[in-house]
């Protein structure tokens, strides 16, 4: 069983092993946030729920809220608004983008697959598009969860998700800042989001993996 | 109106409600209870039931407000209008305002704002029913739910109210005790360290009257400490909530 803690909870003696979601005061390390702890290597607190913050080559998946020249802004699950520069695409087709055309490209509420490029202290975001990545309008669906249980929906060297796309026939595609997006067939999308709202529920359990394998098999020989 | 002195605060050593110099009001606190908040808290103590939602760290607005370097905390303190015997005029009011202001600063030292520069981080706190205290049970309230929110924080924070009835310094005072008492005196501390956030005084306590009401204070801020802590482990480990005593200092 993991431990739970809560803010200004004694994590550890050693401050030099203090990690994310701590601080350090008199030499010990105690947790910032209410979640549960990590001590391999470093001491982290790995938090419930929480924002998501942006960090350099984090993958994300943005809406666009606004056009203004020269930039798109948009929103990424995150309390700071980011921006994609139009040379970002212009330097790829190689065609020219006029003043009236950035709505051709990026419409307004269209998804993107970003990467973070830069993250400064007055945390203006710059976003660059994976040119691979570029979420179309239309067919699958798009599910939020809290950025915190990402690490646990994609498992230890991508098990979780390898078994999720696997056994629900769907495209899966994670991103750092907890929204998921799906494409599939409309009965399997269904069954692939109610096990990533399973895994979030019950992500500070351990042999999680296991249990949705179990689940999975379930409804497989249901059908 | 009863005038002081026509009611008998004290009597065999017991109080109105029968419970001792010492004693606090029943507490229950609930986590997580509202699912559109990003934290949020139910919290009794004894008539008293207060609702908390915490929102953010997000946009500031107005944007001129913001601050470049820390996130600001917003904190509304809000009295339904069926949370007193007559009926109380809805929106903000003189007092409100300056409770909001006063629980505010009361948490603010223990938020870690620089984590979010820029953004806001919003306090909700409804009394939907009073009777005395509702200020200190507005912030252990908001407090649970900030750790619910995953805000980062120091520690949590309690508080408390004590005050003078009968000549007796005694804790928690009710409604009665309140109204019709000689001082009241609401403190928020975090717990763990003895630190004092927030301190106010209605009425007159001697400089020995007021040490005797801190210790007081400082006890019970203990004991409701224990109880959010509790409320906050037992939602994901319902088992292992009985043994939150193993904590450091």
């Amino acid at each position: 069983m993991y431990k739970i803690v809560i803010p200004g909870d004694l994590v550890s003696d050693d401050a030099k092993r203090a990690g994310e979601g701590t601080y350090v005061e008199d030499g010990k390390v105690y947790a910032t946030t209410y979640g549960v702890v990590d001590d391999k290597g470093e001491i982290r607190v790995v938090a419930f729920s929480g924002k998501y913050l942006p960090t350099r080559g984090d993958v994300v998946i943005g809406k666009v809220v606004e056009i203004s020249f020269p930039y798109w802004i948009v929103d990424i699950a995150s309390p700071y608004e980011a921006r994609i520069h139009m040379s970002e695409i212009s330097t790829r087709g190689g065609k020219r983008i006029e003043f009236g055309d950035m709505n051709a490209i990026l419409d307004l509420d269209d998804l993107v697959a970003v990467k973070v490029l830069n993250v400064d202290a007055l945390m203006r975001i710059d976003l660059g598009l994976k040119e691979d990545l570029h979420i179309g309008r239309g067919n699958g669906r798009l599910i939020e969860v809290p950025p915190t249980k990402v690490p646990r929906i994609i498992g230890r060297k991508g098990s979780m998700i390898r078994m999720l796309k696997d056994k629900c026939n769907c495209f899966i595609f994670v991103a750092k800042n907890g929204r998921i997006w799906i494409k599939g067939k409309t009965k399997d999308i269904k069954l692939a989001s109610e096990v990533i709202l399973m895994i979030t529920k019950e992500a500070h359990t351990s042999g999680l993996t296991d249990r949705v394998a179990e689940f999975l098999n379930s409804v497989k020989t249901e059908r | 109106m009863k005038k002081e002195g026509e009611i008998e605060f004290i009597k065999d050593g017991k109080r109105v409600d029968g419970r001792r110099f010492d004693e606090l009001r029943n507490i229950k606190i609930e986590v997580g209870v509202l699912k559109r908040a990003d934290g949020s808290c139910y919290f009794e103590l004894g008539d008293n039931k207060v609702l908390a939602a915490v929102y953010g760290p997000r946009e500031m607005h107005p944007r001129h407000a913001q601050d470049a370097k820390m996130a600001v905390v917003k904190f509304r303190y809000n009295m339904a209008p069926f949370s007193v015997d007559d009926r109380k005029r809805p929106g903000p009011d003189r007092r409100s305002v300056e409770i909001s202001k006063v629980s505010r600063e009361a948490l603010d030292p223990v938020i870690l704002r620089e984590y979010y520069p820029k953004a806001a981080i919003e306090v909700y706190v409804e009394i939907l029913q009073s009777d005395a205290g509702t200020r200190t049970a507005g912030i252990n309230a908001a407090s649970v739910a900030l750790a619910d929110a995953g805000v980062p924080m120091r520690d949590l924070v309690s508080s408390v109210a004590v005050g003078k009835v009968g000549g007796e310094i005694v804790l928690d005072l009710n409604a009665v005790e309140d109204n019709y008492g000689e001082a009241d005196m609401p403190i928020a501390m975090i717990a763990r360290r003895n630190t004092i956030t927030a301190l106010q005084m209605d009425g007159n306590l001697t400089k020995d009257e007021f040490e005797k009401g801190l210790k007081l204070a400082m006890k019970a801020c203990q004991q409701i400490y224990e109880l959010q802590r509790a409320a906050l482990i037992g939602r994901y480990n319902k088992d292992e909530s009985a043994k939150s005593k193993d904590r450091g200092t």
